[in-house]
Formats: C-alpha cells, sequence, structure tokens
C-alpha cells in the first residue's frame, strides 16, 4: 500500500529562516482550516436539506437560513482552498455576523425564526442557533480564526 | 445501533484523532499508522451500516428519524476517505493533523447518531 522505502518517519525540514518557517505553519494552519470548513459545509448542508425536505412547515425561515449558512460555508472553504483572499473575507465576515445575529435572536425572541425553543440540539435547531451550540460553538470560533488566518497571511508574501 | 459497538467506535475514533493530531503537530508526515487509523475508523462505521441495514430485521427499532440518521451516517462515510485522500496526495505535518481532524469530526458524528438512534 503505502512505500515502505521513503523515509516518512523524520519531521519535514523546514528552511531556517523564521519567514519560510511562518509561511510554512501559516499554510498549514491554512490547510487544517479548510479541512473544518469542508466538514462544517458538510454536516450544516445536509443536515439543512433533510429539515427542509422533511419538516419544512416548522420553521421554514430557521431552516432556509440554515441552508443559507451551509452554502456560505461551501464557499468559503473553497474560496480558502483557492486561495481567493477577497471571497473568503466576504463568506467569513458574513458568517461571523450570521452567527452572532442569528444566535442572538434565538435565545431572545426564538419566535422571530419560527422556532418554538431554542433547543440547539432540538428538532428544529440550525447551524446559528445559541451560536453554533448544536455543533460544539464551532460556527462562532471558526470564523474568528479564519478572519485571524486572512489577516496573518496579508503580511506575508504569497505562496506560488 | 448496539451500545457496546458504539461507545467502542467512538473511543477509537477520538484516540485516532489524538494519535494524527499529536503526530502531526510533531511533524510527521501521513505514514501507514496514521492513515491506517482512518482506514479503521471507516471500517467501523462500514459496519455500523451493516447494522443500521439489519437492525430492522433483528427487530431493533430507531426511535428518532431514520433519515436524519443516515443523512449523518453517509456524510461521515464520506469524511475519513477523502481525509486519506489529501493525506496521500500532500505528505506534510499539516495534512496528518487534517487526519486527525477528520477521526475527531467522526466522533462527533457517531455520537450525533447515537442520540438520534435512542431520542
Amino acid at each position: 500500500m503505502m512505500s515502505g522505502a521513503r523515509n516518512t518517519e523524520t519531521p519535514e525540514a523546514e528552511a531556517p529562516s523564521s519567514e519560510a518557517a511562518a509561511r510554512s505553519i501559516g499554510s498549514g494552519v491554512g490547510r487544517v482550516l479548510v479541512a473544518v470548513y469542508a466538514i462544517l459545509a458538510l454536516a450544516a448542508t445536509g443536515r439543512s436539506v433533510f429539515q427542509i425536505i422533511d419538516r419544512f412547515g416548522e420553521a421554514p425561515v430557521a431552516f432556509v437560513l440554515s441552508a443559507l449558512a451551509g452554502v456560505i460555508y461551501l464557499v468559503a472553504t473553497i474560496a480558502l482552498a483557492g486561495r481567493m483572499r477577497r471571497l473568503a473575507l466576504v463568506t467569513i465576515s458574513i458568517e461571523l455576523i450570521g452567527v452572532l445575529v442569528v444566535g442572538t435572536v434565538s435565545l431572545v425572541a426564538p419566535a422571530l425564526l419560527g422556532l418554538d425553543s431554542l433547543d440547539p440540539f432540538g428538532r428544529e435547531s440550525t447551524v446559528w442557533s445559541a451560536y453554533g451550540a448544536g455543533y460544539l460553538l464551532v460556527p462562532l470560533v471558526l470564523p474568528v480564526l479564519g478572519l485571524l488566518y486572512l489577516r496573518g497571511s496579508a503580511a506575508r508574501p504569497a505562496k506560488a | 445501533m448496539i451500545e457496546g459497538f458504539t461507545i467502542a467506535q467512538v473511543i477509537v475514533a477520538c484516540l485516532a484523532g489524538l494519535l494524527c493530531v499529536v503526530l502531526g503537530l510533531a511533524g510527521r508526515r501521513p505514514n501507514d499508522l496514521t492513515l491506517g487509523a482512518l482506514v479503521l475508523v471507516e471500517v467501523l462505521l462500514l459496519a455500523q451500516l451493516v447494522v443500521a441495514l439489519i437492525s430492522p430485521a433483528l427487530g431493533i427499532h430507531p426511535v428518532g428519524s431514520v433519515p436524519l440518521f443516515y443523512v449523518y451516517l453517509v456524510s461521515a462515510l464520506l469524511i475519513p476517505p477523502l481525509a486519506v485522500f489529501w493525506g496521500l496526495v500532500e505528505r506534510t505535518r499539516w495534512s496528518t493533523v487534517v487526519l486527525g481532524v477528520a477521526a475527531f469530526a467522526i466522533a462527533v458524528m457517531v455520537v450525533r447518531m447515537a442520540q438520534i438512534w435512542v431520542d
């Protein structure tokens, strides 16, 4: 299966300069971000598609918002992977605003979203309910990390 | 779902996640151990699929929504192969970390599936 001849046990050789090291860490963190965004996009989109098909009438506003969020996560994933900085910046900012606004509304006025309860794990829960509590707060933390990453990568020269 | 098997599966996924994240941060590229861990996670998911499919014939019925359960299971089944593919194509320490992230995601999704099954 995997070639044993190649020495895969030694750590990746880092260039001695700290700038190269920073670039490497930055691009590495970027990859992990892409992976987490991809998983979140899959989870959010899959769940919201199911909710819309299965029980749209129960909370149409909330479920549509969730589907929208799923699409935005998908675009953010592609933007980050394809190094489209402006698109990534826009989509991540939208998500952050979204999770903060929808999260707050879901807690103080859930009826506005058509939710009977604010249980983030319940039947009507969506990816931004209660600041993404139903997704281990990843929807809240991830855009912050994403923005920090984008700001950091702006300071570095673009990799080939 | 069979409770003991599900608990074991979550533990394996968490251990695989921990292993891959630690080895990745330590600078290891994806190797037989880390990639194999994700293959094991996928095999357990496939076993879970078989158990879920034959459960009704054994008289075991999920309490929660069957379609939602399968949405999670199918989504989960997609993740380890993609992570392994990534690890094979790009052999850096960060793709090892990605393997770990994927394994942790599976652990969370299996817990969620168990909740749906007995909810």
